[in-house]
């Protein structure tokens, strides 16, 4: 049998029975749509999680002042509030051979008034390293520099978020202008670039000021609430993270590790923490429409049977005039896996529409990867050929004698 | 040319074993016109598919054409089917919601020529049935029960078969239309040296064959050369 023929008797037996080919198809439809549009999503918040990560900074190792965790004392000295980080440590750290920079941070949150608005945020005492270790660029003016970290300078350079909460989001040029942090007149001299997204360390919503500026007159004192570290490269965190812990340790003349007086987070853990969350999520998503796949095929085989069954006496004919067992069976497996490949295709366009539909609405990011395409494609012709199997063997071990009796 | 000796087939019925054909032996030449007669539930059916290689027997051998075909496998059986054979059903078996030359092009598709040939080859196995041209695009189930047995005979010839096997061909024909396909057959035998077997439980169409085998009970009571009705305005 030539393979067009197969096509076209394929082709001629569905659409002899259009409603019932087409109900089967909608099933399948449904149920490869479906997988792809909750791989789509999964896939979607795993990369809008790990890029919001990645904004932060890229290599970044986190040091917080306090204990680890509370052990057994049941209270905890919360991260940041306690006064165990100074800037020689923050110098010796940036001594470590992998270390790229560190930016020392001291921050706190404080009433800021500006022409009568008024907000209160997270103002953020910074060197000009920061820039370069936490991906922050600037929309206007400059960043911190040297000479204000040196004499004190009551400058600020604010996120975009605190700029519109202040001066509203028609304002043009603001560098020059002065707000109040603490009662204190700081000038502006520059704008950061919006990052964008929320929660995770959001840089838009907070006020840089120099670090010595902060300590001084803001916190009142010399001490560091982060210590952010850059790494050279990712291969080099673990072992840059170890230095650091011992070497502060040694600092503080504290020989067990496990009463450490500071926390320390590694960007790679957060990352690799969130993207297995969300991979089990997207895995969770997949088996939930998967399901659907599952009685899509159970649809397509239960139309097999049927078809196989009325056609007896066609079956019977068919072999009658010479067709062997296998051409039976190919051809109603060709009939299985036409009605699967056609709903595979038809569902991967409508579950890349439904994806595309989701992100512009802004429901929830999504992302169709290529290979969570191919993927469906592949199930779909596997449940034809998986479901069609036993109708088709069915076919081919008809008795043509009997088959042609059939009422 | 077939060649039958000792053949015996025995159905399973109810745990008790029933003898449909028994120690059945008899030669058809290439080119003869046979009818085989006998009463309902004599094994006529049964003899017509070991003929016709649907079916293996319990004992003995079936030569065709000098090859021994009780021994062979199901797909081997599809081959000689495909190639030598071209059957008539009873109930036609023509599929319903195909055209008429699909119909009689689908035993070609097995042998995988391709469609243009088919098509060439199967209207003129509808031209030698004798069925008008204007209904070669008609659906099976548009036409008339007469054409229907031309179709059905159409897609006998069209593979050229040396060997016709037809079922009771004019059980469901009233007698003018029977005689057309008698006469479709008689000319097939004498203009192109077909064998043909024609299955048949009434006396008047077994003479329009040239030689009866009589059937009852699973055996051969008769086997005789006849004078042949013969139907000559085609
Ligand atoms: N598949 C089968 N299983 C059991 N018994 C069968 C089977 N096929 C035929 N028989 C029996 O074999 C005998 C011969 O059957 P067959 O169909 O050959 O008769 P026939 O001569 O063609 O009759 P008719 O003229 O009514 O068609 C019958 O008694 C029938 O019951
Ligand atoms: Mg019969």
């Amino acid at each position: 049998m030539i393979f067009s023929d197969l096509f076209e008797e394929t082709f001629l037996a569905l659409e002899s029975n259009k409603a019932r080919s087409l109900l089967t198809i909608l099933g399948i439809v449904i149920g490869i749509s479906s997988v792809i549009v909750m791989v789509s999503i999964g896939q979607g918040a795993q990369s809008s999680i790990s890029s919001s990560i990645e904004s932060i900074g890229s290599n970044l190792i986190t040091v917080s002042p306090g204990a680890q965790r509370s052990r057994g004392s049941g209270v905890s000295s919360g991260a940041g509030s306690a006064k165990t980080l100074t800037q020689e440590d923050a110098e010796a750290v940036a001594k470590i051979p992998l270390v790229q920079a560190v930016a020392p941070e001291n921050s706190g949150r404080y009433q800021v008034t500006a022409k009568g608005a008024n907000t209160n945020t997270s103002i953020d005492g910074v060197t000009p390293a920061y820039t370069e270790v936490k991906n922050v660029t600037l929309a206007e003016g400059n960043f911190i520099s040297e000479q204000n970290l040196s004499n004190y300078g009551k400058v600020a350079v604010l996120g975009s978020t605190v700029r519109d909460d202040l001066f509203g989001e028609a304002a043009g040029d603001v560098v020059g202008q002065i707000v109040r942090i603490k009662n204190l007149e700081f000038k502006i001299i520059g704008i950061t670039e919006a990052k964008g997204g929320s929660g995770f360390g959001s840089q838009d919503d907070m006020i840089f000021i120099p670090l010595t500026t902060a300590q001084r007159y803001l916190s009142g004192s010399e001490t560091i609430t982060t210590l952010n570290i850059q790494v050279v490269d990712s291969d080099s965190m673990a072992a840059v993270e170890e230095e650091t812990t011992s070497l502060l340790l040694d600092r503080h003349g504290i020989s067990d590790p496990e009463s450490a007086d500071f926390s320390i987070m590694n960007q790679a853990d957060l990352i690799s923490t969130a993207s297995s969350v969300t991979e089990t999520f997207t895995l969770l998503l997949a088996a939930i429409a998967g399901i659907s796949l599952v009685v899509g095929g159970i649809g397509i085989m239960n139309m097999m049977l049927t078809n196989v069954t009325e056609r007896t006496r066609e079956i019977g004919l068919r072999k009658a005039i010479g067709a062997k067992r296998h051409e039976i069976s190919q051809q109603f497996l060709a009939e299985a896996i036409m009605l699967t490949s056609v709903g595979g295709i038809i569902g991967i366009l409508l579950g890349w529409g439904l994806a595309f539909v989701i992100t512009l609405t802004g429901i929830t990011q999504t992302k169709i990867s290529l290979t969570s395409v191919l993927l469906a494609f592949g199930v779909s012709t596997l449940i034809g050929i998986v479901f069609g199997y036993y109708p088709a063997k069915r076919a081919a071990n008809m008795n043509p004698i009997e088959a042609l009796r059939y009422e | 040319m077939i060649e039958i000796k000792n053949l015996s087939k025995s159905y399973q019925t109810g745990g008790q074993p029933f003898l449909a054909l028994d120690n059945v032996s008899f030669k058809i030449e290439d080119g003869e016109f046979v009818a085989i007669m006998g009463p309902s539930g004599s094994g006529k059916s049964t003899l017509m598919h070991l003929i016709g290689a649907l079916d293996s027997p319990t004992a003995g051998s079936y030569f065709l054409d000098g090859k021994d075909v009780s021994t062979l496998s199901e797909d081997e059986l599809a081959d000689i089917r495909k190639d030598k054979i071209g059957f008539v059903f009873q109930a036609f078996n023509l599929l319903p919601r195909a055209t008429v030359l699909r119909n009689v092009s689908l035993p070609l598709v097995y042998e995988g020529v391709e469609k243009e040939e088919r098509e060439t080859r199967a209207a003129e196995a509808l031209k030698a049935a004798g069925l008008d041209e204007e209904h070669y695009t008609h659906l099976s189930n548009q036409l008339s029960g007469g054409q229907i047995q031309r179709v059905a005979i159409a897609r006998a010839l069209v593979n050229n078969p040396s060997l016709i096997l037809a079922d009771e061909p004019t059980g469901n024909l009233d007698s003018k239309t029977g005689e057309i396909v008698l006469a479709t057959f008689q000319k097939l035998n004498q203009e192109k040296k077909r064998t043909i077997v024609l299955i048949t439980h009434e006396q008047d169409v077994a003479e329009h064959a040239k030689r009866i085998i009589f059937i009852k009970d699973g055996k051969v009571l008769s086997d005789e050369k006849i004078k042949q009705k013969k139907i000559f305005n085609l």
